[in-house]
């Protein structure tokens, strides 16, 4: 990727992370610290990586995405918005009564929205199924799905593991978004998923490992995955849970909590601060 | 007297999914290490491609064949009732259920007709679990010819469907050349006027026979076949409620949730009617023989006719 390209990413991850502020400020509820350790892969994802058509969403030859960690829908939802898929302006009406944006994904509801998900360890079976329908039907496209550290907590994720290694669907891309923390506190304290490259390994997948904030080992970790033939690729990203907001970095508080008015100025103030900086290089 | 041909419902279920298999190539099968019991290894004897097997994990398989819908294929995902509806009810609730998705349950080994396997594996609760999900189709079929027919009508509808097969092999008593089959619609089986008797699954062949001792018997017994559970006929219902006065259920499921309560919740918002429900009393099954304990759990001709006459006061 040219500099360039990969300065313009660097904004946009900054506008995805301005929009998890505003859809959980608007909300008075959501999970902010997912989505911030997400932001960059779903930049990634939606500005790069995926063959899709913001105008056509149920584009049958798409790429899919499954958020199998549903729970990070604001995440979604803004990198959706800022792709097109429906108005960014939306955003604030998140888990409101009258909105379409439902607290975790909705594809019947949300344009872009490829899984219903929000019960955590379904969503990568579901990846499994369309990788697999996929390849039954001969269509090309590839199916991506991001689960968090804690989800793979679920047995049933291990079961999708199985699955997808068993039908070598190599057209399945699993991101696990390594942020340490959930709910409860860190995830090796909860109950350690640890070590993740090796149990992915030993269940035949290929693994990449890298930082998931950085868009170079982002973008090298997607090729390979795009390359490899024969066993679906795991890319286990190390991340920071509340990445870009100061006071929400590494902290398991901000996993499930709304930013109050004055959180959501302060949380704006640096975000506009980091993409000024983007901006300015 | 010729002898009554019997077939397993899940017999039916591979034969149905193997014919539909020839004529629409977007059919797939899912199963969970048990295509030799729940019959869907017929399917795959003549479509190996499009059978996938899951391995013993029911949830994951679900979620499967959930992502696999979505794709424009229409998957038929099998497995025990105890697994299907029980161990999978989540993934069923909310990888099919709520976004509605085109994936149907095909489910053998309901009820305590089960037989030797015992009570963990006699499910008499999927009825209950997939009647509450919103959308969900529920449907039990009562022989070979409408349970072959209930696949195919399956395959059809655009939405869930959860259908329950049973593993004993039941009299065949629809004529094939004649039988109509809809979803939603239930059919009058005899005509009576002392008392409507509502069946489905393996006790529509009881409720007939129990039917014809009760006009011995001098009761005008109406006998009334609801494979379809969800949605319910409910003129058919209704129409029966009130031109009987009386009512009685039978179904191989516990008493709870299933049919008996279902009928009695129209009855009770649209036709007050006294209600006697036959099932499984909020007990566990048993090992055992299926037709001794269909007969110990009271899923009989003889006690719908004992039942009959009490109600009717003869």
């Amino acid at each position: 990727m040219t500099a360039s390209e990969k300065k313009q990413l660097m904004a946009t991850a900054c506008k995805v992370r301005m929009g998890v502020i505003e859809s959980t400020h608007g909300a008075k509820a959501g999970h902010p610290g997912g989505s911030l350790s997400a932001a960059d892969v779903f930049t990634y994802l939606y500005f790069q990586e995926l063959n899709i058509d913001p105008k056509n969403p149920k584009w049958e030859e798409r790429d899919r995405f499954v958020l199998s960690k549903g729970h990070t829908a604001p995440g979604l939802y803004a990198a959706l918005a800022l792709r097109g898929f429906f108005p960014v302006d939306d955003l604030p009406t998140l888990r409101h009564i009258d909105s379409y944006l439902q607290g975790h994904p909705n594809m019947n509801s949300v344009p872009g929205v490829d899984m219903s998900t929000g019960s955590l360890g379904q969503g990568i079976s579901a990846a499994a199924g369309m990788a697999l329908a996929a390849k039954h039907a001969g269509k090309g496209c590839r199916v991506y799905a991001l689960l968090g550290d804690g989800e793979i907590q679920e047995g049933q994720v291990w079961e999708a593991f199985m699955l997808a290694r068993h039908y070598k669907l190599d057209n399945l891309c699993a991101v696990i978004d390594n942020n340490g923390l959930q709910i409860d506190g860190p995830v090796d304290q909860v109950m350690s998923p640890y070590p993740i490259p090796e149990k992915l390994k030993a269940f035949g997948w290929n693994v990449v490992e890298i930082d998931g904030h950085d868009f170079d080992q982002i973008a090298a970790a997607f090729a390979q995955a795009r390359e490899t033939k024969g066993v679906p690729t795991a890319i286990v990203m190390k991340t920071t849970k509340g990445k870009g907001v100061s006071f929400m970095e590494n902290q398991a508080g901000w996993h499930g909590k709304a930013p109050n008015d004055e959180e959501y100025e302060k949380a704006m103030a640096e975000l506009k601060a980091q993409l000024a900086e983007v901006e300015g290089m | 007297m010729a002898e009554v041909k019997k077939i397993a419902t899940r017999d039916s279920y591979g034969n149905a999914l193997a014919a539909l298999g020839a004529e629409h190539d977007d059919l797939i099968v899912f199963d969970a290490d048990l295509a030799g019991a729940t019959k869907t290894g017929t399917f795959k004897k003549a479509f190996p491609e499009r059978h996938f097997n899951c391995g013993i994990a029911e949830g994951n398989m679900i979620a499967v064949a959930a992502g696999a819908s979505t794709m424009g294929l229409v998957p038929f995902a099998s497995s025990f009732a105890m697994f299907a509806a029980g161990r999978a009810f989540e993934q069923v609730r909310n990888s099919i259920g709520y976004p509605h998705l085109n994936v149907k349950i095909g489910a053998t080994h309901g009820g305590i007709s089960v037989g030797e396997d015992g009570a963990s594996h006699q499910c008499c609760e999927d009825f209950a679990l997939m009647r509450s999900i919103p959308g969900m189709v529920v449907m039990s079929p009562a022989d070979d010819v409408e349970a072959r027919a209930a696949v195919k009508a399956a395959y059809e509808y655009e939405g869930p469907v959860y259908l329950r097969f049973g593993r004993l092999a039941v009299p065949v008593f629809h004529d094939e050349a004649s039988f109509k089959f809809e979803i939603g619609k239930g059919e009058v089986l005899q005509e009576g006027t002392d008392v409507a008797i509502i069946a489905n699954g393996l006790l529509v062949n009881e409720a007939m026979e129990a039917g014809k001792a009760l006009a011995e018997a001098g009761i005008s017994a109406r006998v009334i076949n609801l494979c379809t559970i969800k949605p319910l006929d409910e003129e058919l219902v209704l129409k029966a409620a009130k031109e009987c006065g009386k009512v009685i259920t039978c179904e191989e499921h516990s008493v709870i949730g299933g049919l008996g309560e279902a009928v009695c919740g129209l009855l009770s918002e649209k036709c007050p009617t006294p209600v006697r429900r036959i099932g499984v009393n909020d007990e566990f099954g048993h090992s055992g023989p299926a037709a001794a304990l269909l007969k110990a759990f009271g899923l009989s001709a003889e006690h719908i006719v004992e039942v009959a006459k009490d109600f009717c006061g003869k």
